[in-house]
């Protein structure tokens, strides 16, 4: 029955205002960052890189869609959780992997790391790098298979119907079979390579050769306080020191730490990756634990593990850590952490 | 074929299995704790549906009571006359059957019939409504419709339709966990063979009352005057009581609230025990 | 140099959009005598009074006609002269029913004068001071309303050794404080100096915001002359400087440690309102019937600091600016950040109602209960340096054992959480119902032991 005589005031407990930030504010900011990454994947891989981006977004917000509905829930897909996991996967993906491939990635990310979990805010992994990580034990030949990038037929594609004649070896793939044969490094390092891998002109995932365009969009995350400092600055710093004490300690067998900062997915890894904000720590304190770990492990998985690269690896296990990490870092309360001396 | 891995494999497999099922044979012979078995029998006599309206800690824990002497035969609602009956004969205790009662929700006040005081936004839980200036329906007594009963019914007998909470009497099974968890404290047990109740908990005047809600009681007595001592009034409140059983349908038609209802068939005319003692003071 | 800075930095704080300037300018305004004045027995913190007049009787500006019901408890005055028309139950802010007395004014105001004025305070003696307190019903008038009396009679193993005035006024929108500072320094000094007395304190530290420059620069003024170490602070703009705690961090650097009161670190901390009735209940002998209250928000037609007789409806105040000039969604009795919702404008004022603020549709947040994606801005906004995150999912699970352990009774429900978490998430509803259920399962411990 309804009251015609005064209108009805909403009642809630305070505050009765509010920031104005949401979750689709966030992951918005998450999609602007990565643009320049992704236009550089455009432009180093062609056509492959524009194919696996609209696969792949366009896979993990049909996979959410689908799965919502199947639960009889809301849709939940304008929350643009599902498109920036879309396009992190893409990013960690080779150019040349077929489209099934990517969408098979999609339906792992969304639905079995996200989803069975019950959605946004309840994974306990990265879905992306779930999803990375299960093509790459799934289809370890194509998921290995790389190319240059500015490979002069990237916008036609028949070069890639060749792929043994094209291929080349990412430049940890390249460090890491030398180390296995025990033979000398097989890369030279000067200015004008580190140039090319600040660029972007190697050999990778399409998302994370350039370094620079990843830069970019993390000072614009940093900007709108989307993430902070400490996990990033801790992950690649760990990295550094530890790259540092390797080179130091035998110059003949390990990379210098530019190498080490530039290749890889180091640079996606540590500022897309493990800053996502449901697998990483709540306190400030359990973040800069969780970067030096993610750190580690990388740096000990490049150097004696059984992939060239470990930032995957290490970022999903240290979000295994995470509650670990969560309960060992709770803050001293106000009122007790301090007593009177 | 070589068959002597596959022999060695199924002999190394199948020995240190056997070995270690005979430890846990040995273990389970000489470190069992020795249990009285009238809790086992005890036990195996209750419904097992966990539901706590005993007051312990579901079925195994009230059997361990019963045993130990510490509780009497007669808590178990879901049981039945029967469990009782068996429980009496297992511990040679005397109980008396008392009638099953089920739990009815005193108010039939649902979107359309209920004003509304504001629009409640926050935590869709009955107890937060409340905590928020005092519920978003403009009765103070009446159903606020966010479920907290149904949450909390192990059995799913409680419906959220139109804001309101409906038990159904088949479904229930007496637990009276919803009674705990309403905020209002409209949730009554009544005995099971009674079929007309007074659905309605407001104690406010007639005529605020009325402007709150179409269903509600005003206070106009008529229930007693019409239908004798199986109505009674607290305050402006008229209640069912239900000791007396409420034959005519007078009562029923004549209602200005239209707050007396009859849910299934009529009433014989025995006279049965009151629920849980006395009548009223269903709110806390 | 009379003025400081803060010395301590907030441990958490947001900064939200303040809007002081829809009153800021705008001067105290005495309210007409509204037509009818409902005045509430439970506007203080502890037990509500028990009203000593009855229907029909006549009563006059300033006589008692609520006695304070224990210790922790205050007196109530009639607001005006006039004529009780019913002690009844009526609605509180909080939405629950307490008693209440309307009187109808018979437009005379005429003066009770049942407290004389005591123009030498300084000869008067402690207890008669304290005693005039007590009498007058001052409540803190910061928002928690506690009784004024108790605060400055702290037992003698707590020494005291700093008294804070608190007119940092952290609330956006609210500009009251503002104004009496501005309009009343001098008499907040005064007010200021017989606290002083009683307490028998050196220190005295006024927290001021430094987005209120005027009214730090009548305080300097008004203090000019005082002897001791008495100083203003002028504290950072952000939520929550007012916050007790937080306060005495901000001034002093001490900790009120968890569950303590602040005279466990030696510092008392008054409301510059409640200095202000202090000074006027002393000296002229006036009970507080009266207090400031901005009345604010985009759609009120014309924002003003009104001086309003304690039980003037909501409704009254808004008419008296003009009433709206576009739909309000949302009313809130006190600030945006801790106010309380009401359902209507049947409310009346209290000795706590610092503001009346409406709010359109555009600015009203709506909580929704999507899940939480561990962002941890709420962790870093907390000024008390707990988890909320972690604390909302626990008692959203219902598992409030865990709640307990993550000091969920520490909580101060300033809002700071849900003012910046992206998730919308009720956080401060999930923390009330997770610390009364906590105290509510102490004190059923407490009774079977």
């Amino acid at each position: 029955m309804s009251n015609d005589t005064q209108p009805y005031f909403i009642v809630s407990t305070a505050p009765h205002t509010h920031s104005g930030s949401s979750v689709r504010r966030i992951m918005l900011d998450v999609i602007i960052a990565l643009m320049p990454a992704v236009l550089a994947s455009f432009y180093l891989f062609g056509w492959h890189a524009v194919r696996l981006t609209a696969v792949c977004v366009l896979g993990c917000v049909g996979t959410e869609a689908l799965c919502r509905r199947l639960m009889g829930r809301d849709l939940g897909i304008g929350d643009l959780s599902a498109v920036v996991t879309g396009l992190l996967l893409a990013m960690n993906l080779p150019p040349a992997l077929p489209s099934g491939m990517a969408l098979v990635g999609c339906v792992i990310a969304i639905a079995i790391a996200k989803q069975v979990f019950g959605g946004i805010g309840y994974n306990p992994f990265n879905p992306a790098l779930v999803a990375r990580v299960a093509l790459l034990m799934s289809f370890p030949v194509a998921m290995t298979r790389w190319h240059d990038a500015l490979n002069p037929a990237r916008w036609l594609g028949f070069a890639w119907t060749v792929p043994d004649a094209t291929t080349t070896a990412t430049p940890l793939g390249l460090v890491k079979t030398a180390l296995t044969m025990k033979q000398p490094l097989p890369l030279t390092w000067d200015n004008s390579t580190m140039l090319d891998y600040l660029l972007g002109n190697m050999s990778g995932c399409i998302g994370e050769v350039s370094a620079l365009a990843l830069l970019l969009g993390a000072g614009y995350l940093l900007f709108r306080r989307c993430i902070t400092w400490h996990i990033p600055v801790t992950y690649i710093g760990t990295v550094a020191i530890f790259a540092a004490i390797l080179r130091v300690v035998d110059p003949a067998t390990n990379m210098p730490v530019s190498f080490h900062m530039l290749s890889g997915g180091l640079m996606l890894g540590a500022l897309f990756m493990a800053t996502d904000m449901v697998t990483s720590p709540l306190t400030r304190r359990g973040q800069l634990v969780f970067g030096a770990g993610c750190g580690l492990l990388t740096i000990l998985i490049r150097r004696w593990g059984g992939y060239p690269e470990g930032v995957s690896f290490a970022i999903l296990l240290m979000n295994a850590l995470t509650p670990l990490i969560n309960q060992a870092t709770r803050p001293g309360i106000f009122g007790q952490s301090r007593k009177k001396k | 074929m070589d068959w002597m891995p596959v022999l060695i494999t199924s002999g190394t497999i199948g020995g240190v299995g056997l070995a270690c099922g005979s430890a846990l044979a040995l273990a389970a012979k000489f470190l069992s704790v020795p249990e009285d078995p009238k809790i086992a029998e005890l036990e195996g006599i209750l419904p097992g549906v966990n539901c706590g309206g005993c007051g312990f800690a579901g079925c195994a824990d009230y059997a361990k009571a019963i045993a130990s002497g510490a509780a009497s035969v007669d808590l178990c609602a879901p049981g039945g006359p029967d469990v009782l009956k068996k429980l009496a004969a297992a511990t040679g205790q005397e109980a008396t059957a008392t009638e099953k009662q089920v739990a009815m929700v005193l108010c039939q006040g649902n979107e359309h019939r209920a004003v509304h005081k504001h629009i409640y936004n926050g935590v869709a839980d009955c107890n937060a409504a409340a905590m928020v200036a005092g519920g978003d329906m403009l009765c103070t007594y009446g159903c606020l419709g966010y479920g907290s009963c149904a949450f909390v019914c192990p059995v799913g007998a409680i419906a959220i339709k139109e804001n309101l909470a409906t038990i159904h009497p088949e479904l229930c099974i007496g637990c009276k966990a919803c009674i705990k968890a309403c905020p209002r404290g409209i949730i009554r047990m009544v005995p099971e063979s009674r079929s007309v109740h007074v659905l309605c908990s407001s104690k406010d005047k007639g005529p605020v009352a009325k402007k709150a809600c179409q269903v509600a009681c005003i206070g106009c007595k008529m229930c007693v005057k019409l239908g004798g001592e199986a109505f009674e009034m607290d305050g402006f409140l008229a209640k069912r009581n239900y000791a007396i059983p409420a034959t005519s349908d007078t009562a029923i038609e004549k209602c200005p609230g239209k707050c007396i209802v009859k849910i299934g068939a009529s009433e014989a005319t025995t006279q049965t025990a009151p629920a849980d003692g006395a009548p009223s003071g269903s709110h806390a | 140099m009379r003025t400081t800075q803060a010395l301590f930095k907030l441990r958490g704080s947001i900064h939200p959009e303040y809007f002081k300037g829809l009153a800021r300018d705008k001067d105290i305004v005495a309210m007409p005598l509204p037509k009818q004045l409902c005045v509430s027995m439970a506007q203080h913190l502890g037990a509500p009074a028990k009203p000593i007049v009855s229907k029909g009787d006549h009563v006059l500006k300033g006589q008692r006609i609520g006695e304070a019901a224990g210790f922790i408890s205050a007196h109530v005055h009639a607001p005006t002269s006039g004529t009780v028309t019913a002690v009844e139950d009526g609605p509180t802010v909080t939405g629950t029913l307490a008693l209440r007395v309307v009187i109808e004014p018979d437009g005379q105001d005429t003066p009770a004068n049942a407290l004389p004025p005591i123009k030498d305070w300084t000869t008067a003696g402690r207890d008669t001071i304290l005693a005039r307190i007590a009498d007058a019903g001052i409540a803190g008038m910061g928002g928690a309303g506690f009784p004024t009396r108790v605060k400055l009679s702290p037992p003698p193993d707590k020494p005291i050794d700093t008294l804070i005035i608190n007119g940092a006024e952290c609330e956006p929108y609210l500009t009251a404080d503002h104004r009496v500072m501005l309009e009343r320094a001098e008499q907040i000094w005064q007010g200021c100096e017989i606290m002083r007395s009683l307490l028998g304190v050196k220190t005295v530290r006024i927290a001021i915001e430094n987005n209120k420059p005027e009214a730090i620069k009548a305080m300097q003024t008004a203090i000019a002359k005082a002897d001791g170490d008495v100083a203003i602070c002028i504290l950072k703009t952000e939520y929550p400087q007012g916050a007790e705690k937080q306060q005495i961090f901000a001034t002093t650097g001490r900790e009120v440690p968890s569950g303590g009161l602040p005279m466990d670190v030696g510092c008392v901390v008054e409301n510059v309102g409640t200095t202000y009735a202090v000074w006027d209940a002393v000296v002229n002998g006036n009970p507080l019937i009266e207090r400031v209250t901005t009345v604010t928000g985009h759609p009120v037609a014309e924002p003003r600091n009104v001086l309003a007789r304690i039980g003037t409806s909501y409704a009254d105040l808004l008419a008296f600016c003009g009433g709206l000039t576009c739909d309000a969604v949302k009313i809130v009795s006190g600030g945006p950040m801790m106010g309380i919702a009401q359902s209507n404008l049947e409310t009346t004022t209290t000795k706590t109602t610092s503001g009346l603020l409406f709010l359109e549709a555009s600015r009203v947040p709506e909580y929704t209960s999507m899940p939480c994606i561990s962002c941890g801005r709420c962790v870093v906004a907390c000024p008390m340096d707990l988890l909320p995150a972690e604390l909302s999912n626990r008692i959203e699970a219902g598992d409030y054992d865990a709640a307990e352990s993550l000091n969920i009774l520490d909580c101060i429900e300033c809002g700071c959480c849900a003012f910046i978490c992206p998730a919308h998430r009720p956080l401060v509803q999930h923390f009330k119902m997770g610390k009364s259920r906590v105290i509510l399962k102490r004190r059923q411990a407490q009774t079977k032991s």
